[in-house]
């Protein structure tokens, strides 16, 4: 089976585009880069089946009907696709909200952990346990 | 016998809507979903006895046959059921346990039944699922009730953590969508069975792209080395039982579909030295992660990742031997991994943090604390009668019986990454367990600080029964320490009403201490649990099993 030269190109420009624009750091951005690859992938596994009349038993030739589990496949893709959509869209506008921007941040907690390293100091407490050791010999007898 | 087979879905679906009716009526809630992830626990047992005295149970919904849903329950997914479905259970009464104790507020508890559930059913779905595109539905059905776990209560640092969980995410689903796209290109079909031929028709090159393909999308949702970075970032944030089962179990449905797709649709092994490496760097890099950290969830995440490493070199030895430790460790670690994450969440409950800094003297405050704690980290860290132990000597066995230098340099990552876990684990107990009581600890009476630290008692403001002790009576400050401890220190039974704040709940110890006696169990019974991996990994390996039991299926029509 040889697929459309068209729907080809066009899984292309979709995965190039939404590439492109997953690598952003606005949630917004992220989200319309995910909704373009989705469509690339629904394409492409579109293209991925035999093209013909409507596969409806009794409308055309057998030979001649499309493959109809693609098309259910995309089916359940887009539906997939839209829950993810709304979640994603709820994210961006819950963080609008509390930080007053929906860009993807950095963690807090690797950044700290960074800075104690910079500073050799990622042995948390040990200098303590080593004062209170001097302070109390009664714990260790 | 085969209506069993699509019950594990069903029930936890069906549980789902009844509770997302009874949102306004939470004890009406609870009850719903405890029995339906009970009876999923009972046909998920029985599904496992069946499967082992008759093969693999296969099922075609809708009577579609291999055009439509095939769930096939052979003993690998039985086994992963059982032990999944238990997790999930007691999971969910620590989640009760806690929900009552904490309010509503971080936790409202209306979504959380039913999200709940439906993460249930999209992971025994992902396990029964004899087809990939009902996989990569399994997959979006636990991703998006995850999503929504992971940001329960929507404060700025779960919005945080959850963008990151939810991109990373997405795209891995839409490499593997692309990936069934181009399978079912080439082959014109999605149904595992079917494309145990079809694929073996195909030239090697097509075959190794969509190997790969399907391999870095399970890769990004198992937490495989260059592709982890985003799991210690989003999973600490959540709720105590939220991380939990993510922990035990998203992470082994990704290593369980590596395990589907590399033996029965790419057997010829052409990654193996690939996997091989990549379980080294999961390993080492994920257990050195783990020694900087600072905050006990943050640590085991990190342990988290790297003992993903132990199941990949299983499966990338491709050796019967290796597949079925590798099988017996997926069941360990999925147990061993939920315990710890509870327990951490019993030390944020009890010391109100997990932060390394902020702890301290907990086996003295809290005994029970330490022996659920103690047992099964010893457990992660793989000390010898338990069966994280067990689990690494048969995954040593099976490198030692390949041979080569890859090999064995994997046994002594294996066994560097072991130990390392060993010094993470005792750095936990060391600064939270040991060391004084910290005083901003809730629950921690002055005398424990002032007896430890040898300052006269008499100097300072005691609550509760004390011995005055001069500064160099030993035995007195041990006296002194013991007293002022007890009121705080036992729960649940016998305790002061002015303690309640710090007072851990029963349902929350009971499950804990339920996964414990589990994950002690499994040494316990590790001899015929290795036999159930044993054949398990035979029938993977033997491909034809599976095979037959779904060409068995009656065709369209029929």
């Amino acid at each position: 089976m040889t697929p459309n030269l068209v729907y080809i190109v066009l899984v292309g420009v979709l995965f190039a585009a939404g590439v492109v624009l997953l690598l952003e750091r606005s949630l917004t951005r992220i989200l319309v880069g995910v909704i373009l690859l989705g469509h690339g992938a629904n394409v492409l596994i579109l293209s991925g089946g035999r093209a013909g009349g409507p596969p409806i038993v009794g409308t055309v030739a057998d030979e001649e009907m499309s493959d109809p589990l693609p098309q259910a496949m995309i089916l359940t893709a887009i539906v997939i696709t839209l829950a993810v959509t709304a979640f994603l869209l709820a994210l961006a506008y819950r963080s609008r909200d509390i930080t007053g921007h929906d860009e993807v941040q950095d963690d807090a907690e690797d950044r700290r952990i960074v800075v104690l390293a910079e500073r050799d100091d990622v042995q948390i407490g040990d200098d303590q346990d080593q004062d209170q050791d001097q302070d109390s010999p009664a714990v260790r007898a | 016998m085969t209506f069993l087979v699509p019950l594990p879905v069903v029930i936890p679906l069906l549980g789902a809507a009844v509770t997302l009716l009874l949102t306004r009526r939470p004890r009406a809630q609870r009850t719903v979903s405890l029995t339906a992830l009970s009876t999923t626990l009972i046909v998920s047992l029985a599904l496992l006895v069946l499967s082992t005295q008759d093969g693999a149970l296969a099922v075609a919904v809708g009577g579609w046959g291999p055009l439509g849903i095939v769930l096939v329950a052979d003993q690998l997914a039985a086994l992963m059921l059982v032990v999944s479905s238990a997790v999930t259970l007691c999971v969910l009464i620590y989640s009760i346990g806690q929900g009552m104790v904490d309010g509503v507020e971080d936790t409202p508890l209306s979504v959380y039944h039913p999200t709940y559930l439906i993460l249930t059913a999209g992971v025994t779905n992902a396990f029964l699922s004899g087809d990939l595109f009902n996989l990569y539905v399994g997959f979006e059905i636990l991703l998006v009730a995850s999503y929504v776990l992971l940001t329960l209560g929507s404060t700025e640092n779960r919005i945080r953590a959850g963008t990151t969980y939810v991109v990373v995410s997405l795209l891995s689903s839409l490499i593997f969508l692309t990936a069934l796209g181009l399978v079912y290109a080439a082959t014109g079909t999605l149904n595992m069975a079917q494309l145990v031929t079809r694929l073996d028709a195909l030239p090697d090159n097509l075959r190794l792209v969509l190997q790969g393909m399907l391999l870095l999308a399970f890769g990004i949702k198992a937490a495989v080395f260059p592709l982890s970075s985003w799991l210690p970032d989003s999973y600490p944030t959540a709720p105590a039982p939220v991380t939990a089962v993510f922990a035990g179990l998203l992470t082994k449905v990704g290593v369980y579909a590596i395990i589907r797709t590399e033996t029965l649709l790419f057997p010829e092994g052409r990654v193996t030295d690939l996997l091989l490496i990549v379980a080294l760097l999961t390993m080492v890099v994920g257990i050195l992660g783990a020694v900087a950290q600072s905050d006990i969830k943050r640590l085991l995440s990190f342990t988290l990742i790297s003992h993903i490493g132990y199941l990949l070199l299983g499966i990338g030895l491709s050796t019967p031997a290796g597949l079925s430790a590798s099988i017996f460790y997926t069941a360990h670690h999925i147990v061993v991994q939920t315990t710890l994450f509870l327990v951490a969440g019993l030390i944020e409950m009890r010391a109100g943090s997990t932060a390394l800094d902020r702890l301290g003297g907990l086996a003295r405050l809290s005994p029970i604390l330490g022996v659920l704690f103690l047992v099964p980290a010893l457990n992660l860290a793989g000390i010898p009668p338990f069966s994280g132990f067990l689990g690494k000597v048969g995954l040593f066995q099976a490198a030692a019986g390949v041979g080569g230098w890859l090999a064995w340099t994997l046994v002594a990552g294996g066994a560097v990454t072991s130990l390392l876990t060993l010094y993470a684990i005792a750095r936990v107990w060391n600064l939270a367990f040991w060391r004084t009581p910290n005083p901003a600890m809730p629950g921690v009476a002055p005398a424990d600080v002032t007896a430890v630290d040898c300052v006269p008692a008499v100097s300072v403001p005691v609550t509760g029964p004390s011995v005055p002790v001069s500064a160099g009576d030993e035995r007195g400050a041990y006296a002194s320490a013991r007293a002022g401890r007890a009121p705080s220190a036992v729960p649940p039974d016998d305790h002061d009403p002015d303690e309640s704040a710090v007072r851990l709940p029963a349902m929350m110890v009971g499950p804990t201490v339920a996964l414990v006696a589990l994950g002690t169990a499994l040494t316990v019974a590790a001899g015929p649990l290795f036999s159930v991996a044993a054949t398990s990994a035979a029938d993977l390996i033997g491909r034809d099993a599976y095979v037959r039991t779904v060409a068995d299926l009656p065709e369209v029509g029929e």
